[in-house]
């Protein structure tokens, strides 16, 4: 006895692999019959197997907790998540539109603020941005670029469609686990990559690399860095990994020092050795304690004034965090239309700013439906889920929204879509989960071919990030119309 | 070029490795040793402490000095540093915060090797019945990452820093290993046994993986005056301590700013010239032989300091 995918109920949502009618959706197919053909007990050694390799392979993030910090094992299913290679050609466009436009935007802020003073985003928005840094004003960094590498959450909603539910433009994480999602799943059912045209992902260092390398255009073979907070940063494992596979150093803010000419140098064995091209994995008021926060022993004096020059470049850009606030995200569209004059291929979720008097008035009277949002938070703090929370739970948001309408910002409850997931039974069931694509843009722009798959491991909830019991999905993108 | 950072990560992993390995062939070494004595010759367990100044640390935490407890000291306590599980999570640590300069193979080895020290330990692996194949186990892992790594690693500025830090470890452990050897002879309470010196050497070479190697070399006899001659100036077996300096020097002829080490080194130097040493046929072992051992621990412990100021240091 196996999985039946007859018994695999889920009416209510779009589920990414079945039906309503219990068949297999195309690119599935190949899928749902190898793991029908398993016996129960096949299909759990095969779990245990995925286990047991993460173990290994180290692949872990780190839990903060009262008790102290906790290296947890990555949580990972082993039943892919498959999408169409047709619609992802079209998403990726999408993306790809998306980040040159967020780009255009962020250079502009910086520079002659055409967008604001045509009226198209209004300039309250700036004014009340805690991600604005006055110290990039008039800065020009190479190719007009800020943000470098963005990590973009999409979401299914119940027609099949992809959404953007926000733009991760300061420092994004999670593709390392994505890479390594992908080398359990060939250890662990290397059949299926017989079959099916499951399309790889490896290239995304190789892509990175060259990204980077772009952002110095006179050096030959620039010299790049990647800048860690250190191994108590709960994405340490990424940083050691995007450092290895691009073969360059992992460094730590006191293994960098900005000499008397300017330029950025690394310690090493043979002396002081220079620096091109910084990949920082800290966040902008970590840099430079000389122009950001005094105490912050994570960064380096003098990094500032160094980028200003031109001497080091920076990925990502200080103050590219600008467009990452969901304030400016709900213009995204229009953002879109504004510079390229192109209407945009991937939809926003429905967004109400609370800042905007009639808007507000809608989110406080709808918010047991609504799911409320800061503009600045990441990793799923600090938001309410209106249809899972108390009376009370409304009320203290209501007040925060009072008190700060710009920093609020409501969305409708949606009806994310779900994929079978083994959760500790013979049978799958389903759970809701998200997509977060990383895209990459210097001389060039890249998508990552899907991307990383979050899923709430818990029934019915929505909440997929790791510090909070998400687990994670291989992402497959598989070429399932035939191809003579 | 290599980030100084990394290199004094790099040259610790290299050390705690051999550290585990070290401490794996000792209790085994051991095990072995005290089935062989006569009973009358009283040698503790607590040999394996004092061998590496453990004996503050271990008082602190036990009261009887047996040999439980002497095992569970030496491999498992994590509150000696120098224990082979604490050992092996300094490895472990060394290589996860370095992990984009080691082959990668080598940190899910050692994950696995660390994993299944824990396994097998609350499995009983350290009961006598279950010790020997353990410990074998441990030993033979940590010498498949050392092949790992000799087979898979560019010899770059990394290779050597890693060269250095297991050559400095052995040299190290070989004269704690003699240094105990000599101590328990002179014991005035072991001397008088006709045999005692033979099965001591013998086990000390054990220890050291030399038993064969100084067969092949010296004679067939286990001649106690002989076993610190190889063990120490034998310029072919990868363990005595001529040896492993010389594979030392060779490395950091490969690294910049290497003058003030190479000061450290001609201090050295006539340590190593085996006159220094008269420890002729017939003559018993005496306190010199301590002296001189101790001279030595300085002096490496002073190239030690030499690499740290000289590669290690951020400012």
């Amino acid at each position: 006895m196996g999985i039946n995918w007859k018994n695999y109920s889920n009416k209510n949502f779009y589920d990414e692999l079945i039906s309503p009618s219990g068949n297999p959706r195309l690119p599935a197919k190949q899928l749902a019959s190898y793991l029908q053909s398993l016996d129960n007990d096949e299909v759990q050694r095969r779990q245990h197997l995925a286990d047991a390799a993460i173990k290994d392979m180290g692949i872990s993030f780190t839990v903060y907790t009262e008790e102290g910090n906790i290296d947890r094992s990555w949580p990972f299913d082993i039943i892919p998540r498959t999408i169409s290679a047709k619609q992802w050609r079209i998403t990726e466009k999408g993306l790809v539109q998306r980040l040159e436009a967020l780009n255009l935007f962020i250079n502009d802020l910086y520079h002659d603020q055409k967008i604001i003073k045509d009226g198209v985003v209004p300039r309250h928005i700036l004014e009340q941005s805690v991600n604005f840094r006055k110290e990039c004003v008039g800065v020009s960094p190479p190719h007009g670029v800020w943000a470098h590498i963005c990590g973009t959450d999409l979401v299914r909603d119940g027609d099949g469609e992809f959404y953007v539910l926000e733009d991760n433009l300061r420092v994004p994480s999670g593709v390392s686990y994505m890479l390594e999602n992908r080398s359990i799943m060939k250890r662990v059912l290397p059949e299926l990559f017989d079959n099916d045209r499951i399309l790889p992902v490896n290239h995304y260092c190789e892509n990175l690399f060259e990204t980077l390398s772009s952002l110095a255009p006179d050096v030959e073979s620039p010299v790049i860095v990647v800048l860690t907070p250190g191994i108590y940063n709960s994405a340490y494992f990424e940083h050691a990994f995007l450092a290895q596979q691009m073969g360059v150093e992992l460094v730590e803010g006191s293994d960098l020092t900005v000499a008397k000419n300017g330029c950025v140098y690394m310690k090493t064995i043979g002396g002081l050795s220079k620096v091109d091209v910084i990949y920082r994995r800290i966040d902008d008021m970590f840099l430079d304690p000389t122009v950001f926060h005094k105490d912050s022993v994570l960064g380096v004096p003098g990094l500032m004034k160094a980028w200003q020059k031109g001497n080091v470049a920076l990925a990502n850009a200080p103050g590219a965090g600008v467009a990452d606030d969901k304030v400016v995200y709900a213009y995204v569209p229009q953002i879109i239309k504004y510079y390229l004059d192109q209407d945009p291929i991937l939809p926003n979720v429905e967004t109400f700013l609370c800042h905007d008097e009639v808007q507000r008035k809608y989110v406080i009277e709808n918010i047991h439906k609504l799911v409320v949002k800061p503009a600045n938070e990441s990793g799923g703090y600090g938001m309410l889920v209106g249809p899972h929370s108390t009376k009370k739970d409304q009320a203290a948001f209501v007040e925060l929204i009072k008190k700060n309408p710009r920093n609020y910002i409501a969305q409708p409850t949606l009806a994310l879509s779900t994929a079978p997931t083994l959760v500790g039974g013979d049978q799958p069931e389903p759970r809701h989960l998200d997509l977060r694509p990383f895209i990459l843009q210097g001389k060039k722009s890249y998508v990552t071919t899907g991307g990383l798959t979050r899923v709430a491991m818990k029934k019915g909830s929505l909440v997929v990030n790791s510090s909070q019991g998400g687990g994670s999905k291989d992402t497959w993108i598989v070429e399932s119309e035939a191809k003579l | 070029m290599i980030l100084s950072r990394v290199a004094e990560r790099i040259y610790w992993a290299a050390r705690y490795l051999q550290r585990v390995e070290s401490s794996a062939r000792i209790v085994n070494a051991y095990t072995n040793l005290l089935m062989d004595l006569p009973r009358e010759v009283n040698i503790s367990w607590f040999n394996l402490v004092t061998l590496n100044n453990g004996e503050e640390e271990y008082d602190t935490r036990y009261k009887v000095r047996d040999e439980r407890n002497v095992v569970k000291f030496t491999l498992v306590d994590d509150t000696n540093a120098s224990s082979m599980l604490g050992s092996l999570s300094q490895v472990r640590e060394n290589f996860r915060t370095t992990r984009d300069v080691v082959p990668e193979n080598a940190w899910e080895m050692i994950n696995e090797l660390s994993s299944f020290a824990h396994e097998s330990i609350s499995n009983g692996g350290l009961n006598r019945a279950k010790r020997d194949e353990f410990l074998t186990q441990v030993i033979n892992q940590c010498q498949m990452i050392q092949g790992y790594v000799a087979s898979t690693m560019s010899h770059d500025a990394i290779w050597h820093i890693w060269r250095i830090g297991r050559a400095i470890e052995r040299a190290d452990m070989t004269t704690r290993l003699l240094e105990a050897g000599a101590s328990i002879l002179l014991d005035r309470s072991v001397s008088g046994q006709i045999q005692t010196p033979s099965i001591i050497w013998g086990n000390v070479l054990r220890s050291s993986s030399a038993d064969h190697a100084y067969r092949r070399a010296v004679s067939s006899r286990v001649e106690g005056k002989e076993v610190p001659n190889f063990l120490l100036f034998n310029d072919l077996f990868p363990r005595s301590v001529n040896f492993c300096l010389r594979e030392v020097e060779k490395s950091v002829k490969k690294l910049p700013k290497q003058r003030k080490i190479m000061e450290t080194f001609s201090e050295l130097a006539p340590l190593m010239e085996s006159s220094v040493l008269q420890i002729n046929a017939g003559a018993d072992l005496d306190e010199s032989f301590l002296l001189y051992i101790n001279k030595l621990q300085i002096q490496l412990a002073n190239l030690h300091q030499s690499f740290v100021e000289t590669w290690f240091s951020l400012d």
